[in-house]
């Protein structure tokens, strides 16, 4: 990766060496199923049990409330389509949720309300459409939009929910929260929360679902009982134990890394604006994580110039792909109201722990180039 | 290179690359709806995308779906709507293999755009031209004639020059995936299971028509959707079997009137051809014209009206149903003059 330059944290991060080195004696020689009842199953249960304290710890919820998963996605949707299954009722979301969200309010018949132009829920249209919606059982509103970065005022959500719809549930996708935001802060407000190990320096395909005490829905996965019945199947001891650790360091190197994170990003966006005419910069940076940079570049498709990227060595992104790899165009980019053809031109950079200064430099010099190159020629008038 | 996960162009990219070239693979993402054999489909992608990791190429996939329903999908069914009988596979030939996707090829920096058809292109006094592939009977410079010469020159077809036998007993040696799949089929954009009906029935009204006797104009019948009904077809126009065959021989729109008699009353003596494009110079005179897809060539003299070409058979030949893309070719049969669509 050394000839690389990554800007795409907010896809995945690169496995922090702690989280890594946490999981390996579970990939070798404690193999053991957690659910055992000899003294190896039980070296594996004790393993499990301290990840669940450490991840409590970091979230400020109690251990009992911890569910391990297969990763967001899974959160997700148990905390939708489970509360829906136990309760009935219907489900409500903003437009610029992860499709993880999304697609379970889709497939159910729920009610998408319209976001504010920065990507953000519109509070005044989610309470109408909660009064409007007397049976909305359950809510689900992101911490951090994964495309622009956007962050939802959780406090003032949740002042919303509990008035508009005292009964229902309030889920949110705290998938790009953990390494901006501090979690304590975030689950006082909310029932059921939704964390993924790979975006804060942990493994992929582990994750986490916080669910409130009292708080109940139908599990997605039956069979084994394990996470008292509300997650069944075998631990994934090493993954785990790997997210536990990832979590622990995010949160206590966090008040560092923000300010660092920050001055990078807006070293990144100030460079890109001054060097290239037509670069709007989507969201107001108060508006979100330090992390993020989004911009659309006019006169580009960024289809194109995500190819010159990559032949430099830049990894960068735009909206999300299809089954088949190709690009589609932004929902979230679509719910704030961006021309589509503005959008055509977004180019999602986000920097994270590994980051440096040498890094934007260089992302700095590939993306002028490259996006001089596509406008030379280019049809698409801006 | 595009590479639509079928085994033409896998060996085709397979050929660049042992002719030293350096390739990326490009699949189109085309049709975002329903599709059960076509070009698009996600299972397709997937093994367009094994066979570049096979033959260490990168590969990508680009999103044309808003171009392919703006050029090919939308005009297909408008088309349909005006009675007329268009070919879709060429539409995407002359807007998305030889338009999009060779601009953002040139955009990105690559000499040129190569795909697997079944076709070659030669030189003629410093002229290029679409000609014939080795395989006849996979012939497809039908589908590719549009290629004026500012595409011709950053053009390749690596399996031109082979026949498709050949281009599977490669696969199968370099032990490509795609050895042994099936040719595609048809249109793919529309599935199987619905047929052009249903694709169609789910976009436009469909009109019903009146079946009537070409010669004394008695009516005979009645079909659901004049839209579907093509020239020279015998089946499924409400007509009781046994007798003599009689055929579509004119389908009047207008008056939702289709029209029936016997097989002579199918023949003409010329057509008018318009939208015409040219390899080079526009041509006229004696040359041999292809109008369907695996048609013979006939022989015919061509008159020029400014865009509009003239068809003169040398002999009576069945009608081509308006839309269809009629192909002139030299007098040997070996290379594309040009073309453009039955009027």
């Amino acid at each position: 990766m050394s000839d690389y330059t990554y800007l795409d944290h907010a896809a995945t991060t690169p496995m922090r060496p702690e989280s890594v080195a946490a999981m390996l004696p579970h990939l070798s020689q404690h193999f053991a199923n957690p659910s055992g009842s000899h003294r190896f199953a039980r070296e594996a249960r004790t393993a499990i049990d301290e990840a669940r304290e450490a991840m409590a710890a970091v979230i400020g919820c109690k251990p009992g409330e911890v569910i391990f998963t297969g990763g967001g996605t899974e959160a997700d949707n148990t905390s939708i389509r489970g509360v829906l299954a136990r309760r009935g009722g219907t489900s409500v979301c903003p437009a610029a949720e992860h499709h993880a969200v999304l697609e379970c309010v889709h497939v159910t018949h729920g009610t998408v309300v319209a976001t504010t132009a920065t990507g953000a829920v519109d509070l005044d249209v989610l309470a109408t459409a909660l009064e409007s919606t007397p049976d909305a059982s359950v809510v689900s509103v992101m911490v951090v939009n994964n495309e622009v970065g956007t962050i939802n005022d959780m406090a003032a959500v949740a002042k919303v929910v509990r008035r508009s719809a005292p009964t229902a549930a309030l889920h949110t996708d705290a998938v790009q929260a953990a390494c901006w935001l501090d979690l304590r802060t975030i689950w006082p407000h909310v029932d059921l929360l939704a964390l993924s190990a790979h975006k804060f320096g942990g493994p992929k395909g582990v994750g986490v679902l916080i669910a409130r005490e009292g708080v109940t829905f139908e599990p997605a996965l039956i069979g084994g009982g394990q996470e008292r019945e509300r997650r069944s199947g075998t631990h994934n001891v090493g993954g785990i134990v790997a997210m536990a650790e990832a979590l622990r360091l995010t949160d206590v190197q966090r008040e560092a890394e923000l300010p660092r994170i920050a001055a990078l990003r807006d070293l990144l966006v100030d460079r890109l604006v001054a060097e290239l005419i037509g670069v709007h910069e989507t969201v107001p940076r108060d508006a979100k994580v330090a992390g993020s940079a989004h911009l659309c570049i006019e006169g580009i498709e960024n289809e194109a110039l995500l190819f010159l990227l990559d032949e430099a060595g830049v990894c960068a992104s735009a909206a999300s792909a299809c089954a088949a790899g190709a690009m589609e165009p932004s929902h979230v980019l679509h719910a704030m109201g961006v021309p589509r053809e503005l959008a055509q031109g977004a180019l999602r950079l986000t920097l994270g722990t590994t980051s440096a200064e040498a890094d934007v430099h260089r992302g700095v010099e590939v993306i002028v180039r490259a996006v001089h190159q596509l406008r030379r020629t280019s049809t698409v008038v801006s | 290179m595009a590479l639509s996960g079928g085994v033409d162009s896998s060996v085709a990219a397979a050929e660049l690359l042992r002719d030293g070239h350096e390739v990326v693979g490009i699949t189109m993402r085309l049709w975002g709806g329903e599709s059960d054999t076509g070009c698009c489909s996600v299972a397709d992608v997937d093994d367009a995308r094994r066979v570049a990791q096979q033959l260490g190429i990168d590969h990508l996939v680009f999103n044309f779906t808003d171009d392919f329903n703006e050029h090919v999908v939308a005009p297909y069914v408008s088309a349909h709507q005006q009675g007329l009988t268009p070919n879709p596979c060429i539409e995407c030939n002359r807007h998305l293999k030889f338009h999009r996707l060779s601009e953002r090829a040139d955009l990105l920096g690559f000499d040129a755009v190569a795909t697997g058809h079944h076709a070659r292109i030669i030189d003629r006094d410093g002229v290029r031209y679409v000609a014939r592939g080795e395989d006849m009977a996979k012939d497809q410079s039908y589908v590719v004639h549009m290629l004026p010469q500012r595409e011709l020159v950053r053009t390749m077809f690596p399996i031109g020059d082979l026949t498709k036998a050949e281009v599977r007993l490669r696969a199968t040696a370099m032990g490509l995936r795609t050895a042994d799949k099936p040719d595609s089929q048809d249109v793919c954009f529309i599935t199987h299971d619905g047929g052009r009906t249903a694709f169609l029935g789910s976009r436009i009204a469909f009109r019903p028509a009146t079946v009537v006797d070409a010669v004394d104009g008695t009516t005979l019948g009645a079909v659901e959707s004049v839209e579907m009904v093509t020239l020279g077809q015998r089946r499924g126009i409400g007509l009781p079997g046994g007798g003599p065959k009689r055929y579509v021989v004119d389908i009047d729109h207008a008056t939702s009137t289709v029209k029936v008699g016997d097989e002579s009353m199918l023949l003409c003596e010329s057509m008018v051809v318009h939208d015409m494009t040219w390899a080079h110079l526009p041509v006229d005179g004696d040359v041999l014209v292809q109008s369907s897809a695996h048609g013979a060539t006939q022989p015919a003299a061509i008159t020029l009206e400014g865009n509009t070409a003239l068809v003169q058979w040398a002999q009576p030949q069945r009608r081509v149903s308006p839309g269809q893309s009629v192909v002139l070719y030299d007098a040997t049969d070996t290379y594309v003059l040009g073309g453009g669509i039955a009027g």
